[in-house]
């Protein structure tokens, strides 16, 4: 499978009359989306609101980020089985248009919403503040239940990124990037000197925004299978998930999945890269034994040399991702795993819920528990009524001039676990 | 100005004598006596010891409380900057002496403290997480590296330069956890991670894995007909409208509910205020997560004895260790108060 | 939490899903519960099936704690 992305860079956002890019200006067309997200009659309004790197605004509470993105030429359409037929993408030509990304907002749904803020400490520490933002504050209608809610925020964001991205369809990209993976036989013998790396891929699926979907199948239904990686980027994997801001996989995180991208580079080089496993993190212990013992026997299967396994959210899924770890080095296949740490605001306390000595290659994307001092912004986009509730706030952490103190943990993206940061953990 | 630092020594150190002399009571001494003198030099001018405090080693540890509160006393009218203790080497109670005064300086005069031990010495142990300690040879002939090296960790948490590194500074690393942005993204440094584990070269993992520690079982209940049972939770039932406000995630406190005239836990009443699971079924039914029905009808039928009359809850979520440890031994005191035998604990 | 309480020396029965972490962490008397939402019931039981369970998890956890242990053991 062979997918050419064609990167459009978007170096701002304006709203104007016709939904267009010109010459690096993302221009929105306001009402037009509007419209289109109160298509749904569950959302009862819903304000678009502009934010750019370096503006003194605050986005709250996020429920996920999405590069708009289409599908120029091969099979199928971008979030295939989800918004566009149920066809395998992964193939042909992709426009992007990047430096731009849609981000759904507005009253909470559970605890697991994030902060992201466009300037200030709390900048650094999310990499949407980089990118041009079209937000949806989405207010739904009275008495809408919360799976409801958090279906039709899910969806308004995929239609308004699925909407915008079209505008890319025509433009000439200004890169070109090619990524290819070939069936396993042949993928094998295209560099038989070198070791054959997989990458296995975790999909929170806990519950109620806490739930990944794979060409629209609820996640924790699945049982571990294979992906060719392009797949991913064209939208095969999306987030429905709030898991805690900070190690939450949104959907843009899918659609750029860094390890994904590392493994690309280095590929035909140091190791031959042919193919990614994904796998779930259930509710049930007899679901968590199931998919670790598939996810060994796949890499097995396919002759895995070595392995790279990431997380999502923390907790009771540290003991899938140390399950995985410990049966595929079983299997005499070398792992790195990639997760963060909760080690209290303090740093004192153990990391990880779950631990094992073969865990002995650990790359880590923070300790999500230390605490940040945010300044009050000049504008608020949806509301920070709820920063004292959500995952990683605390009673107290909205002060009365604006500022927040709260764990690095409410902030969208922070302890990325596919290592989408710089952000890292030392002992001192 | 130059920084003002107190040193302590031991009785040896101070050459009033050895093991004879151990029982000598505080004292106090203007400028740097025997190792402060190599401090001093190595201060170059920045920094100086305005005063050494000297005690014997017996005295310290078989009067600790007190050489404690004696050894403050004599040294708060210096108003120093910081405070040295040691080197120790491997000197078990000399350790133990330099690590407990230092803690209490730290946490009573709110200046930074510094020690130094071999690594076997029992005060690294002890002290480690809450005190910088140098990492000295195991005796005395290594003093030559030892000061430099304390007073320039002094220096710098003077001057409150924010990047210590156990590796640059040496002193033993104290297991916190510490963020910073690296050079590389994650997923860069885990495929770097990767190749070198299959070239089989070297590699460090970001998170060395811990050992956990193990404690003893409970005695089993004798009789269960007569026994008083709790139930404790961390799956965060609480009371409707979480009027304690414990947090959805990182709990800083738990809860304690009467639970006397309660048969069962509803959906009208209780609720869970856990933000790491779908919500619903607790909500619906708390007593999925806190079986009191069953228990209660267990109690009737006379299979247990009784209820405590309540219940404890927290959130597990992402909660830190330090903190349900901290959590879990306030509620076994009480537990133990109340003569209650044994506790059913259940997670979400 | 386990373990700060049975320090003391009061017997815990510790009700989980995630049997691993429980062994990981140190407990000592573990009872296997139902699913992580929902530890002692299951919502796709009517409500009398669902008692039932719940009255198996909890006398699960009365032996469990009723009988001598020397080291962590699981009570299924």
């Amino acid at each position: 499978m062979k997918l050419e992305i064609g990167n459009i860079i978007i170096k701002d956002v304006k709203f104007g009359i016709e939904t267009k890019v010109d010459n690096q200006m993302l221009f929105i067309n306001r009402d037009e989306i509007e419209a289109l997200v109160l298509k749904d009659d569950r959302i009862k309004g819903v304000s678009i609101e502009l934010a750019r790197p370096g503006d003194s605004t605050r986005i709250t509470p996020v429920k996920d980020v999405i590069e708009p993105r289409v599908k120029v030429s091969g099979n199928g359409a971008i979030f295939p089985g989800v918004i566009s037929k149920v066809d395998t993408v992964g193939s042909g030509r992709t426009h992007v248009l990047k430096g731009a990304a849609i981000v759904t907002c507005g009253k909470i749904v559970g605890f697991q919403e994030g902060i992201i803020d466009m300037s200030g400490p709390g900048a650094d520490y999310t990499p949407f503040s980089n990118l041009q933002n079209v937000c949806l504050v989405i207010e739904p209608i009275e008495g809408l239940k919360q799976y409801e809610y958090e279906h039709a925020a899910r969806m308004a964001g995929l239609k308004v990124a699925d909407y915008v991205g079209q505008v890319a369809k025509d433009l000439e990209p200004d890169e070109v990037e090619v990524f290819e993976t070939k069936a396993i036989q042949e993928q094998v013998k295209a560099y038989p000197e070198l070791p054959k790396v997989g990458y296995i891929y975790m999909l929170q699926t806990q519950g109620l925004l806490h739930d990944t979907y794979v060409y629209g199948v609820d996640a924790k239904q699945i049982i571990p299978t294979i992906m060719y990686p392009t797949e991913i980027m064209d939208g095969a994997i999306i987030s429905g998930n709030c898991v805690s801001a900070c190690d939450k996989n949104t959907t843009y995180h899918h659609q750029n999945n860094p390890i994904i991208k590392y493994l690309y580079a280095r590929h035909g080089k140091d190791f031959n890269f042919t193919g990614v496993i994904i796998t779930n993190e259930n509710v049930y212990l007899a679901d968590k034994e199931r998919s670790s013992n598939m996810t060994a026997k796949l890499s097995e299967y396919f002759g895995f040399d070595g392995v790279i396994i990431s997380q999502e959210g923390f907790g009771n899924p540290d003991t899938d991702l140390i399950m995985n770890c410990k049966k595929i080095e079983a299997a005499n296949i070398k792992t790195v795993i990639v997760t963060d740490e909760y080690a209290g605001r303090d740093g004192l306390s153990q990391s990880l819920a779950d631990a094992d000595v073969k865990a002995d290659a650990v790359v880590t994307g923070g300790n999500a528990n230390e605490v940040i001092v945010l300044p009050p912004m000049a504008k608020i986009i949806g509301t920070d009524a709820y920063i004292n509730k959500v995952a990683g706030g605390f009673d107290g952490s909205l002060r009365s001039d604006g500022s927040i103190e709260v764990e690095i943990q409410a902030i969208t993206g922070s302890t990325n676990e596919l290592g989408f940061n710089k952000l890292t953990t030392k002992s001192i | 100005m130059a920084y003002k630092v107190i040193h302590y020594i031991n009785q040896f150190f101070a050459n009033i004598g050895g093991e004879e002399m151990a029982h000598v009571t505080p004292e106090i001494r203007e400028g740097a006596v025997g190792p402060g003198l190599g401090i001093n030099k190595a201060f170059k001018g920045e920094a100086e010891i305005v005063c050494t405090v000297i005690c014997g080693d017996s005295y310290f540890n078989e009067n600790t409380e007190a050489a404690t509160k004696e050894i403050l006393e004599l040294i708060k009218p210096y108003e120093a900057d910081a405070f040295i203790a040691g080197p120790a080497f491997n000197a078990g109670r000399y350790g133990t002496a330099c690590g407990t005064i230092a803690k209490a300086v730290q946490e009573t005069m709110h200046i930074p403290a510094v020690t130094g031990m071999y690594i076997e010495n029992p005060g690294v142990d002890m002290f480690k997480k809450e005190l910088y300690i140098v990492e000295t040879s195991n005796a005395a002939v290594g003093m030559r590296k030892a000061l430099p090296k304390m007073s320039a960790l002094t220096l710098k948490l003077m001057s409150n330069e924010a990047d210590l590194d156990p590796t640059i500074d040496g002193y033993i690393p104290r297991g916190i956890r510490k963020n910073y942005f690296a050079e590389l993204t994650g997923a860069e440094r885990a495929v770097d991670m990767l190749v070198k584990k299959l070239n089989d070269e070297s590699y460090t993992t970001e998170y060395p894995m811990p050992v956990f520690d193990r404690i003893e079982p409970g005695k089993a209940i004798k009789d269960l007909s007569k026994a008083k049972i709790a139930l404790v939770t961390s799956g965060g039932i609480v009371p409707k409208d979480n009027p304690d406000r414990i947090e959805s995630s990182s709990a800083s406190k738990y809860g304690t509910y009467n639970i006397e005239s309660v048969l069962n836990l509803t959906g009208d009443n209780y609720e869970t205020a856990h933000g790491g699971y779908d919500p619903v079924y607790a909500n619906d039914e708390p007593d999925r997560v806190v079986p009191l029905d069953v228990l209660r009808d267990l109690e009737k039928e006379g299979v247990i004895g009784s209820i405590h009359p309540y219940f404890y809850s927290t959130v597990g979520n992402g909660t830190a260790v330090k903190s349900s440890k901290e959590f879990s031994l306030e509620i076994a005191e009480k537990l133990r108060q109340d003569g209650v035998d044994a506790v059913i604990l259940t997670s979400t | 939490m386990v373990k700060g309480i049975e320090s003391t020396g009061i017997p815990v029965a510790h009700i989980c899903t995630i049997v691993p972490i429980s062994k990981t962490v140190g407990a000592n008397r573990i009872v296997p519960a139902v699913a992580i939402p929902h530890p002692l019931g299951d919502p796709k039981l009517v409500e009398e099936e669902e008692y039932k369970l719940r009255r198996k998890i909890v006398n699960n956890a009365l032996k469990a704690l009723t009988t001598e242990i020397d080291d962590q053991t699981v009570f299924q």
